[in-house]
Parts: C-alpha cells; structure tokens; sequence
C-alpha cells in the first residue's frame, strides 16, 4: 500500500540512559515527524514500553520496526494501524471556576464530554477528559470562547487488540534474566566537590 | 641513585623511547600540542586535599579498564592522549609491555587504523582518544566501521561526572554524537560500572553483524578506587540476539529453489570474510557449480582465479556480472546487502530473478531488494546447510556466457587498461605491474576514488582479508592509516597501500607513526593531479564543468624523505617494472609515486540512474 496512514509503534526496550534518544534517532534520520511518544514503565519496571505515533505508509513502518529491533538495548518492536489498536489519550483543560458557577451551558457541556473534575478551587478547576483526538479537540474548540486558561495533552497510548499473552510473557522473561535499572550520573549536584571526592 | 621520577626511561625491553610529557614538550616546542592538556584542571575544591578518596582497597577504574582489555586479548591499542583521558595513560604506562600502543597523529587516524588492523586480523580494533576535539575527531571512523561492520572499541575520556553539562574544558556531549554512528554506547561515570560496560561493548563489538562501540570514561571513574572483583568477559544479553537458531525449512526451500535453476547467479559479499565462512563458500560454490560474483568488501573470499569466480560486481565492476544480473532466473545473495552502487535503479534489477538471501542481520533482508526465500542466519551455519541440500551441479552453458561478457570486456576496456600504448601510464597497469610481483600474497589497501576501483578490479588475491577499503563510506584518507593497522594486524604479510594524490593528502601526518615505529607499509600513490572520480562525473554527466577538482600536488617523494622514508617519482612506462620492484623489496617503508594520465575514465561503468543492465563499456 502506497498511502500514508496513521501508524502506532510499540516498543518494549531495557531501562538504560540514552535509550531514548537512539530511538527517536531512527526517526530523525529519515525526517519523519513523531506525532506523539509515550515512555514509561511496563509491568516490569527494568522494562520500558515505548508507543510512538507517525503518519507514513505501511512499507515505510515495517522497515522502521526492523531497524529499531536492530539496537541492541530493544527487546521487541511492533507497528500496527488505528484498526489494531485500543487507544487512548488523556487531556486537561482549567477554566475559571466562575464560568462554572455562572453558565449551566458549561457544566451540560463538560458533563456531556464526560469531563471530569480534577481539582476545584476558588478561581479555576481543572477538568480531565480521555479519548480520542477529535473528541478532545472538539471540546478544546467549544471551551475557547468561555475563558479557557491552560491546555495539556497527554501522548497516545495503546493496548494491541491481536496481543496474546504478552502479560505472561514479560513476567516470565523478567523472571528467567532480571534486568536492571538504569546507571545514572550521581555526581551532578557535586560541582564544588570536583577534586575531594 | 636510581631517578625513580616520570622522566621517560630508557628501558631495555622497549624498542622506541616514550614521548615527552607535556611539560617538557612546551619547554621545547614553540607551541603546544593541540589535544594535551598542559594547564592543571581547574581546582574548584580545596587543593591540599587528595585527588580522591580510599574508599575501598583494589584497583582504580583505568587499572581495571587496562585489565579487562588484556582479558579480552587486546595487544595494540591506536590512541592519542589528552587531558581527560591522562589517568588510563598514566596506568598504561605500566603496561606498556603488555600493550602496544600506537601513537597516531590525528585521531581519525587511530580510527582507520584499527579498522585496518581488524579487517586484516578478524580481531576488535581498538581506540583510545580524549575528550572534546578528540572525541569528535573519531566520528568519521565510527561512521565508516558502523557502516562497513568493522569490530571496534573506542575508549573516549571524559570531564569530570561533575562537570557533564556546564561546558567544561574539551567537554563534548560524545554520547548523543556518536549514538548514530555505533552500534553501541556507553558512558561510564563510576568506576564500578566500567568492567560490565567493558564486557560488554567487547561482547556488541564483535558478535552478530560486528559493528563499532564507544565507551565515554569520566575522569572521576578513571581515578576512583573500588572493590575490583576481577574482570568477567559478556558471553549473553537478554535483549541482543546477534545469531538466530536457523530454521531448516527456509533452507530446503532455498535448496529446491536453487536444483530447479537453470541460470543461477551467486553474489557474496563480506559477510563471508566476517563469518569467517570462507572454507564453507567454496564448499557451496564449488558442489554447485554456480557461477559467483563479488561486492568489493568480498573480495579475496574466493581466490581470484578461482575458475568459478566471475567478477565484480556494482557501478565500476565487471561486465558479465552485471548485465547477466537480469539474465538468472535464481539470484543467491550470501552476505550482502544490496547496496545502491550494486544495485543501479532498484526497479530494473533482477526483477526477472527468484532471490535467496542469506544474512546475519534480520533488517537487511527485504530492505531494499525483496528475498523470495529469506534464510536468516550466520552465513558459518547456513552455508553447509546449503550444501548439503543443493544437488552437485555443473552449469557450464550459463557459465560461458561470463565468459564470453569477459572476453567483450577484455577487448574493449581490459586490454587498453592493462597494456596501453600511449605514452602516459594507466592506473590499470600499474596494478598488473604489482600483482606479477606480489602474486596475489599481498595485502592491497586502498584509498576512494578512481584507483580504488582499478585496484580492486584488477587486483589478483589469493587469500582472505587481502583487500582493506572503504565501501560504505567511502571515505577519503582511509587507505594510509589502515595500511599501517593491517600491518600490526598481518605482520606476516606484505602490506601494499594504493592511494590517489586526493586521499593521500586527508592523512598524509600519518606518515610521522611509520616513521617513528618503523612499519614496512608500500605507499603507491597513482597521481593524476585530479580528484579523478569526481572529475569523470563532471565530465560524463555536467559536460565537462570542472567545478574545483584540479589538484596542484606538493612533491611527494621530499614530503616522504622529511619522514625519512624512502621514495621515487616515475611517470614513464620503462621505469615503472624497476620503480616497483625497489619499493616491494626496499628494507622497510617506501613511496612511489606514479604520474598516470590526468584525463583518464574508469569503465565500465553503471551510470547513475541506470540499471544494472545498462553498464557503460566505454
């Protein structure tokens, strides 16, 4: 297929500094734009999962899967299209806590976008609203005449529809050869301390 | 009284004296050497303290690192010091008669000449540099052995831990520059972290598909003392599968796929040499009887008068091999990887073909040329495999059409190449003039350019690890530094570096390591005053524009005798027999320099924007 497609690629690495960067260097090199990446901890801590989101063809993604494989700190890589996938993405929008109050408008509105309230203070809430990016756009758009102060917008992430027994597999793996967690630089805040370790 | 102090000591066991510490080398020199550090580091903490603490009896960080390198059976080392890296020198020092280093004189020279020693050895070539210039003076190097899989390890120092980040003196970010250009990276800021971080860019460097590695050792780390228990070599890595658990099935579909042929066409490529596969491909070639053909990092893998050995393959090789490309109908591609310069335009190459490809690294199979029966495998594995299931075969009509390709080629580009008669000298005479007197034994290096691809085309090579050059990168200056690594590398073998006038000039401060270690390197320089490949393309393809190629050359032959290295200039065909064989029989290192014709082209060739099929004999 030659058309250019939304594709999410999910990737399962060690925990180790730098890590990141060799990844999204894979992308750089071919001037693809990262619509949005997601890194944090899987079920195991000393393993990371990756999801990145590009818009390229099909072709294009699988190759990209093999070279990210290729480094030596990955585990596995995967790609699939918005079809494979169970996605989310989290947003966070404050308003003045007085359009509340005032505009029963608002409140119908948030309560029909399933928006729920974070934090409520004096002068502003702060409302949560999770799902897709047109549902969140769309809400963004509807707020803005009504004193929106701040928006945030989380990464994507994505459960695979076609994985097994991925759960099983990782437990299992970490138990066999535990990894470990990433060596960091302990001497930063030091500066002064240079020659009197 | 015995002067116990660093003063460098005469001592009997060393061939050459050790260099002058920096103090006196400013005391002699008008100013100092650019990489050494001559000013103390600047002392932020209170300076009667000691440099470091006790924490724990052992080693320190450098003795370790020095220690794992002997473990991994490390015996040269190519490296210029510096500042950040002054601790693991000044252990090194005490191990001077277990480790040889080689003092380059520019540290993309220690790169290449590691390359060279580990192309011509088999063994991981390793680097010492020092932080900021230093560093970065390794990343063409890096590039080049990234992308022609070379095992390397490079040993950076670095700025105190502390200090990363606040643009230190020859402080550089090392680790996000070179992340592209290595298959692995590190950064060691604890002396405890360094023996695993050690073990394993051993480990990275020279399993699966090798590759270079780089390890950034903060100075902190090199001084720190630890609990030093002893050094572990890496022997698995969870995430790292370098050679996968061949499949049978995919190789008895490759065998049937290969009986049923009637025009099968064997290309290899270094994975042979990196395999060290060269016994089970010829077992393979020669049960089947299939005619096979080279990429220029093959080359020598299967002798070159090897009956069934065909030729060249890519933009400059031969004609045969590249025409009857789109003639096979099963096209087995052994460790390769299908490069643009072998491949011409992709859409008009072997699209008539059936291919088997066979390769170590998962990425390169279906990366740019579709395998019909991918056997993913270390190529030592899979070869007798292969062999077994492929039926023994002679092929003889197909192979005459080779022939008879070599036979047009000889008289239309070969002969003329090779025996000339007008007066200037060809490049490709030069080389015929060198292989009656090597007889295929020696080492051929070569630099980029026109000569590297009538060397490598020409060059008769009996043996394995014969041909050292740079493919992927194509990188100019290569051919002097690696000519002076394959010979620590293959001491036993002569060692005969081809290099134009363009090349030669990128490393030529090289020359002061052969003078100083006295290294019995051939230096051929093929002189036409010309950045000569460029100069075809403008030629060929921008209508003779000669934007910026034309070369006015220094002496060659004085620049050598300021090195104290012998040499002559020849540029008429009676004294060239005679040239030659003085610099291959000279008692150590010699400079020929050789004026060949100025506008000469290299055919055939595969213009760009062409297929394969569409190769140019003239």
């Amino acid at each position: 297929m030659s058309t250019k497609q939304e594709f999410t690629i999910t990737v399962y690495t060690e925990n180790q500094v730098g890590l990141l960067g060799r990844i999204a260097m894979i992308f750089t090199r071919r001037k693809i734009n990262i619509e949005s990446m997601n890194t944090s901890p899987s079920e195991s801590p000393d393993i990371f999962r990756f999801t990145i989101v590009i818009t390229e063809t099909e072709d294009v993604a699988r190759k990209l899967v093999r070279q990210i494989e290729k480094q030596v700190e990955v585990l596995k890589a995967y790609h699939h299209t918005n079809d494979d996938i169970v996605w989310q993405e989290m947003a966070m929008y404050k308003v003045p806590t007085q359009i509340i109050a005032e505009k029963v408008v608002v409140e119908r509105l948030l309560r029909s976008y399933g928006a729920r309230a974070v934090v409520i203070r004096n002068d502003y809430t702060v409302f949560e609203v999770t799902g897709h990016r047109e549902e969140t756009d769309k809400l963004l758009e509807v707020l803005e005449p009504y004193g929106l102060i701040e928006f945030v917008r989380s990464a994507r992430v994505a459960i695979i529809k076609g994985s097994h027994d991925f759960h099983e597999r990782l437990r299992e793996f970490e138990a066999a050869e535990p990894g470990e967690s990433a060596a960091v630089n302990q001497y930063l805040d030091q500066q002064a301390a240079v020659f009197s370790m | 009284m015995q002067n116990k102090s660093l003063l460098p000591a005469m001592d009997a066991l060393q061939t050459v004296d050790l260099p002058a510490l920096p103090a006196e080398a400013s005391a002699k020199a008008g100013s100092p050497p650019v990489n050494i550090a001559l000013e103390p580091d600047i002392v932020l903490g209170t300076p009667n303290q000691p440099a470091f603490a006790e924490a724990s009896a052992g080693k320190t960080g450098a003795q370790a690192l020095l220690d794992g390198l002997l473990a991994e059976g490390v015996d040269t080392i190519f490296g210029y010091p510096g500042g950040a890296i002054m601790p693991i020198y000044d252990v090194l020092y005490d191990y001077r008669n277990q480790l040889r280093h080689i003092l380059v004189r520019h540290e993309q020279g220690a790169t290449h000449a590691a390359q060279g020693y580990a192309r011509a050895s088999g063994r991981v070539g390793v680097v010492f540099a020092t932080s900021g210039p230093g560093a970065t003076n390794l990343v063409t190097g890096l590039a080049d052995a990234m992308i022609d899989s070379t095992p390397m390890v490079c040993i950076t120092g670095q700025v105190f831990a502390h200090l990363l980040g606040t643009d230190a003196f020859q402080e550089i970010d090392v680790m996000n520059i070179t992340t592209p250009v290595t298959k692995w990276n590190c950064q060691v800021t604890d002396a405890r972290e360094l023996p695993e971080a050690l073990a394993k860019a051993f480990y990275i460097a020279r399993s699966g598909r090798p590759g270079p590695v780089l390890i950034d050792i903060t100075k902190n780390a090199q001084l720190q003392s630890f609990e030093y228990s002893g050094y572990v070599s890496c022997r698995h890595l969870r995430s790292y599968r370098p050679k996968p658990i061949v499949r049978p099935e995919y190789i008895a579909e490759a065998a049937a796929l290969i009986n049923a042929a009637e025009r099968p066409f064997i290309i290899w490529g270094q994975g042979v040499i990196l395999g060290n596969a060269e016994q089970e491909f010829q077992a393979f070639v020669e049960k089947s009887g299939i005619p096979a053909a080279w990429t220029i990092l093959g080359a020598g893998a299967l002798p070159t008068e090897h009956p069934q050995n065909v030729g060249m393959l890519g933009m400059h090789g031969n004609y045969g091999p590249n025409v009857l490309t789109n003639q096979c109908d099963v096209l087995i591609a052994i460790g390769m990887r299908f490069d643009d310069r072998v491949t011409g335009r992709l859409d008009k190459y072997a699209k008539q073909a059936k291919i088997v490809h066979l390769d170590i690294d998962p990425s390169e199979i279906d990366k740019n040329v579709l395998a019909t029966v991918p056997v993913w495998g270390d190529c030592k594995e899979t070869l007798p495999m292969l062999t077994a299931g492929v039926e023994a075969g002679n092929h003889e009509i197909w192979r005459q059409r080779f022939a008879d390709c070599m036979r047009e080629e000889i008289a239309e580009v070969i002969h003329q190449e090779l025996n000339p008669t007008s007066d200037t000298l060809t490049m490709g005479e030069v080389i015929k003039g060198l292989n009656e007197l090597c007889q295929g034994e020696a080492i051929i290096v070569t630099d980029v350019g026109q000569h590297q691809m009538v060397a490598i085309r020409y060059a008769q090579l009996n043996r394995t690890r014969s041909n050292i050059t740079s493919g992927g990168l194509g990188t100019m200056g290569f051919c002097l530094p690696a000519a002076i690594g394959a010979r620590f590398g293959a001491p036993d073998r002569t060692v005969v570096a081809v290099m134009g006038d363009g090349g030669f000039q990128m490393t030529l401060q090289e020359l002061a390591v052969i003078m100083q270690e006295n290294i019995n390197v051939k230096i051929l320089i093929l002189n036409n005053n010309f950045l000569g490949m460029v100069r075809q393309w403008q030629q060929l393809f921008h209508e003779k524009r000669y934007s910026f190629v034309d070369m006015h050359n220094p002496d060659f032959v004085t620049i050598a005798s300021g090195y104290g290295i012998s040499g002559q200039s020849v540029s008429k065909r009676s004294e060239l027999n005679d040239a030659l064989k003085t610099m291959l029989e000279h008692d150590g290192a010699y400079l020929l320099n050789v004026m060949v014709g100025k506008e000469h082209n290299v055919f055939p060739m595969v213009p760009q924007g062409c297929g394969v099929g569409e190769i140019r004999l003239k």
